[in-house]
């Protein structure tokens, strides 16, 4: 669905992404995993649009999106929920939905709009409480909620997911794992999802990346990745705990 | 008349003519506010659109003899086009766009409106007949225009448009959101540059209509844009810049303590007023009078 040849992207002169090459299936959730700084965020901000592509090519259901802006991209299927829960802060919930479901307004009109958020509603009880708050008054974790219904606002089959649990408490981060995994089941939606919290994301994901200063590292199997000795090492923090054990 | 009486008066003549001249700083507060919230700049070419509002629709009705309603139809879109122009010739192009290039732009645009403006126009000011009556209408002894009536009408109006546009219309929450956070906007799917010649549009349109109801009263002439510019970009700053409710009251305060200043100090130092009052904002209380409402603090996070 989703293929990235030689990709490579700069901020300014420090090159970031040095010929990233991955691919996402129809359906799956892959994980890309690696330390600050080592190009997570920077690859699914190329894919986006947000951050130009030098060099290297980008490709969605077999077409080329090499360069496309962002405007575009989310009318061909793929949203993005950047990190920092990206809302509307002296907006309304609603109105927040509103804007995520900005090509549905254009498409469709203004009914199948409110028809579209009732039923984000139903995904998300929250928020139809919450509906007439400033969305800067919600909660972390009902921030980041919001952030991602804004993104399945615009129907899109390619979620690409930025550190959703970033400060977020334990039991939070749970339910919104949770809610990733039903996304997956239930809308047959395909996620890139990008997480500090490598043990939450191996758990739901079926493959895996780990990524070095900018360079793909290793591909593999999200259960052979938990297990991995250098993995849990490098990004589970679980080995002192074996040791102790 | 007893002197109270007679100072009471004065007070309340020194009142009516500041807010007519607040009105008019209001509406240029709020086309600078637009542009701000959507690029981030001071579109210093700003005044320039009042004063081809107010010399538009001079020739339209003095010179055309167009009926009232028309011309200012007319002059509203002919100032808009040229705003559209000038963000998709000098802004857009702009291939990485600081904040200083920009405005640097802008006073560039307006140092070439203002030329063309004086070789189209002239350099005499402008004379044009009032919307109604030129008759003032007695107040307790203090009198006001019938005009300054219709200013505060129409600045009601373009408040009450702005409100719902911002508020109540796609296109209005699209120009909110590109301004909050523009990259989220973007992955919406929100075009940021069409709001971006969008704002430059609005904010031509509202320069054009202050232009234009404030000419029967000041006589419009190719050099007010700096100053027009100046006293808006003031009233802009004193009401938070970006915060457009705060910039409507903070004009017609300008105004009014200006008129004040010129009634009871000298009117040698009504200029100097604005200018000083500017200052004291910008040295005590950067954000602005109204610069800290829950919005705008949601805003900075």
């Amino acid at each position: 669905m989703l293929r990235l040849v030689n990709v490579n992207s700069y901020y300014g002169l420090i090159h970031i992404l040095k010929n990233v090459s991955m691919h996402v299936s129809e359906g799956e959730i892959v994980t890309v995993l690696g330390a600050n700084g080592a190009g997570k965020s920077t690859t699914l901000r190329t894919i986006s649009g947000l951050q130009p592509v030098k060099g290297g090519k980008i490709f969605f259901d077999s077409r080329e999106i090499t360069g496309a802006n962002p405007e575009k991209l989310v009318n061909l299927g793929i949203a993005h929920v950047p990190e920092g829960r990206q809302i509307f802060r002296p907006m309304s919930v609603y109105e927040n939905l509103e804007l995520g479901g900005y090509i549905i307004y254009k498409r469709y009109g203004k009914k199948q709009l409110k028809k579209e958020i009732e039923g984000l509603f139903e995904l998300f009880p929250i928020l139809k409480e919450r509906r007439k708050q400033y969305a800067g008054t919600l909660s972390g974790g009902e921030q980041q909620m919001l952030a991602i219904a804004m993104a399945l606002m615009s129907r899109p089959r390619l979620l690409l997911l930025d550190e959703p649990s970033m400060g977020l408490a334990p039991l939070i981060i749970r339910e919104i794992f949770q809610l990733i995994g039903n996304l997956k089941k239930d809308r047959k939606l395909t996620v890139l999802l990008i997480e500090q919290n490598a043990n939450a994301a191996l758990k739901i994901a079926d493959r895996g990346y780990v990524i070095e200063t900018g360079k793909i590292v290793l591909e593999e199997d999200a259960q052979k990745l938990l297990a991995n000795q250098d993995i849990k090492r490098a990004y589970l923090g679980r080995e002192q705990r074996e040791i102790w054990e | 008349m007893n002197p109270a009486e007679a100072n009471l008066v004065d007070l309340v003549q020194f009142f009516f003519m500041g807010i007519q001249r607040g009105c008019i700083y209001a509406m240029v507060a709020m086309g600078f506010n637009m542009i701000y919230n959507a690029t981030g700049i001071i579109n210093f070419a700003q005044g320039e659109f009042v004063v081809l509002g107010g010399l538009m629709m001079v020739s339209l009705t003095m010179a055309l003899h167009l009926p009232i309603v028309l011309a200012f139809i007319l002059t509203v879109l002919f100032v808009v086009v040229v705003g559209v122009l000038m963000e998709r010739l000098t802004i857009n192009p702009v291939k990485q766009p600081t904040v200083l290039r920009l405005i640097i732009i802008t006073i560039a645009v307006s140092i070439i409106t203002k030329g063309a403006a004086m070789m189209f126009w002239g350099k005499g000011s402008h004379y044009m007949n009032h919307f109604s009556s030129a008759e003032p209408l007695d107040f307790h002894g203090a009198t006001i225009l019938p005009q300054t009536l219709w200013i505060m009408g129409i600045l009601l109006l373009v408040v009450a448009a702005y409100v719902f546009f911002f508020n109540f219309t796609m296109t209005g929450k699209c120009m909110r959101a590109c301004s909050i956070n523009r990259d989220a906007a973007r992955l919406a799917g929100i075009d940021d540059r069409k709001m971006v010649m969008l704002s430059f549009a609005l904010s031509a349109g509202i320069g054009a209509v202050a232009g234009i109801i404030i000419t029967p009263v000041i006589q419009m002439d190719y050099t007010r844009g700096a100053m027009l510019g100046l006293k808006g970009f003031g009233a802009a700053v004193l009401g938070g810049l970006g915060n457009s409710t705060g910039a409507v009251a903070a004009g017609v305060l300008l105004g009014v303590l200006e008129a004040l200043g010129a009634g009871y100090i000298s009117s040698h130092y009504m200029d100097a007023i604005a200018l000083v009052i500017l200052l004291f904002v910008l040295f005590i209380r950067p954000s602005g009078i109204f610069g800290s409402s829950e919005a705008m603090r949601l805003k900075e996070f």
